[in-house]
């Protein structure tokens, strides 16, 4: 099903809409936001040269540094009195970034969810479990207004108590899953060890998964667990654009469409960011055209993607993009070659007999970076002709897929950390010396 | 007949081996044999002890990677060319044998644990050459 007659719309109504909205904000950024009016005067740039979508690219950038540097109001667009949530990212390092919301940018954050979950699946019948943090991440809160609206049942359950989510899950008749893939996996995985089969005793019949990569194989190991069923979808946002609700996969898996309406995209060369051509891989730039508390303009998100605005089969003609393939800064550069663990994590999901759990180290070891790939057994074996298999087909799949060689560690099955909000597997040691 | 060996996974870190050992050891599990076919980052360990199910859970429940797996114990008599003689029959049966290894016990006999592929079969034919195989109730008075 399809939500709003805006996600249909031919290409010049779309761009119609994006036009009035994009020069509406162009004006009022720069005349409220100080910060962006002294990186448009810098750049000698008027709000009278923007005409036309084109001129997008004559914009300046806003990166997460912005949004520190001016913590915690001095991107914002309204005065505080208007706002009515204010969320903030925990930032691992140095200040959180705030963000914030004002009446009308609630009613088109809930819009947009209602969307993407519809896009996803989700009907007023569903009873759905959100298995995201609640609190200062965006998440869990914007799914549920997005899924309240659309008539769902909510259950708040948030993360953690994993036994309690599973009771709550068969208990309740949970028929949809909102959760980070590795959570989702993890619960399949608590499931079992109750003694319950997901497929045969649970009714999760859609999971609306985000906040981290969902890679094909990791896509297959949810089929695996919870069922060949399950309509597994990814959708994507973060807090600086407004949350989950950017865009969001429809049933036929072929790329996640983006609320055109609301949000203008561009894919940029992360090193010199120029803008390049319909198709190319490169980092997702957003510009929030219908935001009214922090409207930001060619936000830098680092997140690796393509655009393709064919249409799709579903009847959609938002533009849609991939799935993403990394992130700018999670990329590592190992002995020269780019390496996303997104990539390794795809290799490890395809190697028969190994869990979803992995953890990637890479070291310097005299001159060279040393790749160590720790992976997780799926079950016990007596044969030792399976183990020297699964070692070698890991890395020989890594060999061809990054062109590296790699020290693969095979540990017994529950060893490796588990995650229930971002997975940590990388540890770069690299930087620690 | 056929015995239950435990079989275990463990990565080659240091003491790894060790809290194996001690696990089977607070469980007053008596191991009779032991076997480590290893690699340098990591090894499958094969135990015949006197309760394999036991062993077995208590391995798994320390986090253990541990399953209990079917061979044959074969009792070789101390003739020169004994083991020789019993290897050429289940080869003749085309019985391959995936991995052996020796079991001492005071006993007039020497004893060898024996993973082969059809071990139905194999005992079979074991049976009908005269040789002798140890029992799972053997095992466990040990
Ligand atoms: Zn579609």
């Amino acid at each position: 099903m399809i939500w709003a007659k805006e996600e249909t719309l031919p290409r010049e109504e779309i761009e119609k809409i994006q036009l009035d909205r994009f020069l509406e904000t162009v004006n009022r950024v720069y005349e409220k936001v100080e910060p962006y009016r002294r990186k448009m005067d810098e750049m000698g740039i008027k709000p009278e040269d923007i005409k036309s979508l084109k001129d997008l690219s004559k914009l300046p950038f806003v990166t997460k540094q912005d949004l520190r540097d001016n913590y915690p109001f001095g991107l914002f667009a309204v005065p505080k009195e208007k706002l009515l949530r204010i969320h903030a990212s925990s930032g691992t390092t140095g200040k959180p970034t705030v963000v914030g919301y004002t009446e009308g940018d609630m009613d088109v954050w809930t819009e947009c969810v209602s969307r993407i979950a519809c896009a996803g699946g989700a009907t007023e019948k569903d009873v759905a479990q959100i298995c995201f943090g609640y609190g200062m991440f965006t998440g869990a809160l914007g799914l549920h207004y997005g899924l309240e609206n659309i008539g769902a049942t909510i259950v708040p359950s948030s993360t953690g108590n994993s036994e309690k989510q599973i009771m709550y899950m068969k208990d309740f008749g949970t028929s949809l899953l909102v959760a980070t893939p590795s959570y989702a996996l993890r619960l399949a995985e608590v499931a079992r060890e109750m003694g319950l089969d997901p497929k045969k005793d649970l009714n999760v019949k859609i999971g609306l998964v985000g906040s981290e990569l969902l890679t094909d194989a990791m896509r297959d190991e949810m089929h695996k667990y919870w069922g060949q069923d399950m309509l597994v979808t990814s959708n994507y946002g973060m807090s600086e654009l407004m949350g989950p609700g950017v865009s969001g996969e429809c049933e036929y898996l072929d790329g996640m469409h983006i609320n055109e309406d609301f949000f203008i995209p561009e894919i940029i060369n992360p090193e010199t960011g120029e803008v390049l051509p319909e198709g190319e891989w490169g980092e997702l730039v957003i510009t929030c055209i219908k935001k009214e508390a922090l409207p930001l303009i060619r936000y830098r998100t680092k997140d690796i993607t393509k655009l393709t605005y064919e249409k799709c089969k579903c009847g959609r003609t938002t533009c849609r993009m991939a799935n993403l393939s990394g992130r700018s800064d999670d990329m590592l550069k190992i002995r020269g070659v780019n390496v996303f663990p997104s990539q390794i994590e795809e290799v490890v999901l395809s190697v028969e007999g190994l869990g979803p759990h992995y953890e990637i180290i890479v070291e310097r070891e005299g001159y060279s970076d040393k790749l160590t790939v720790k992976v997780e057994l799926a079950r016990a074996t007596d044969s030792f002709t399976e183990l020297t298999r699964i070692e070698k087909s890991v890395k020989s799949k890594l060999k061809i897929m990054l062109g590296l060689d790699a020290k693969i560690l095979l540990e017994s099955p529950n060893t490796l950390a588990r995650f229930e909000g971002k997975a940590k597997r990388v540890r770069d040691l690299r930087k620690e010396k | 007949m056929t015995v239950k060996q435990v079989s275990v996974f463990i990565e080659n870190r240091q003491g790894r081996l060790g809290e194996v050992l001690q696990v089977l050891k607070d469980n007053n599990v008596n191991i009779l044999s032991i076997s480590l076919a290893d690699t340098t980052e990591y090894g499958l360990l094969r135990l015949i002890v006197n309760s394999p199910e036991k062993a077995r859970d208590v391995l798994l429940a320390s986090g253990f990677s541990s399953m209990l797996t079917e061979v044959l114990i074969i009792k070789v008599p101390h003739v020169s060319g004994a083991l020789q003689n019993i290897l050429d029959l289940l080869a003749k049966a085309n019985i391959s044998i995936e991995y052996m290894y020796g079991l001492s016990v005071e006993t007039k006999d020497a004893s060898i644990v024996v993973k082969t592929n059809e071990l139905k079969r194999a005992c079979e034919i074991l049976d009908k050459g005269h040789i002798e195989t140890m029992s799972p109730q053997e095992i466990a008075i040990l």
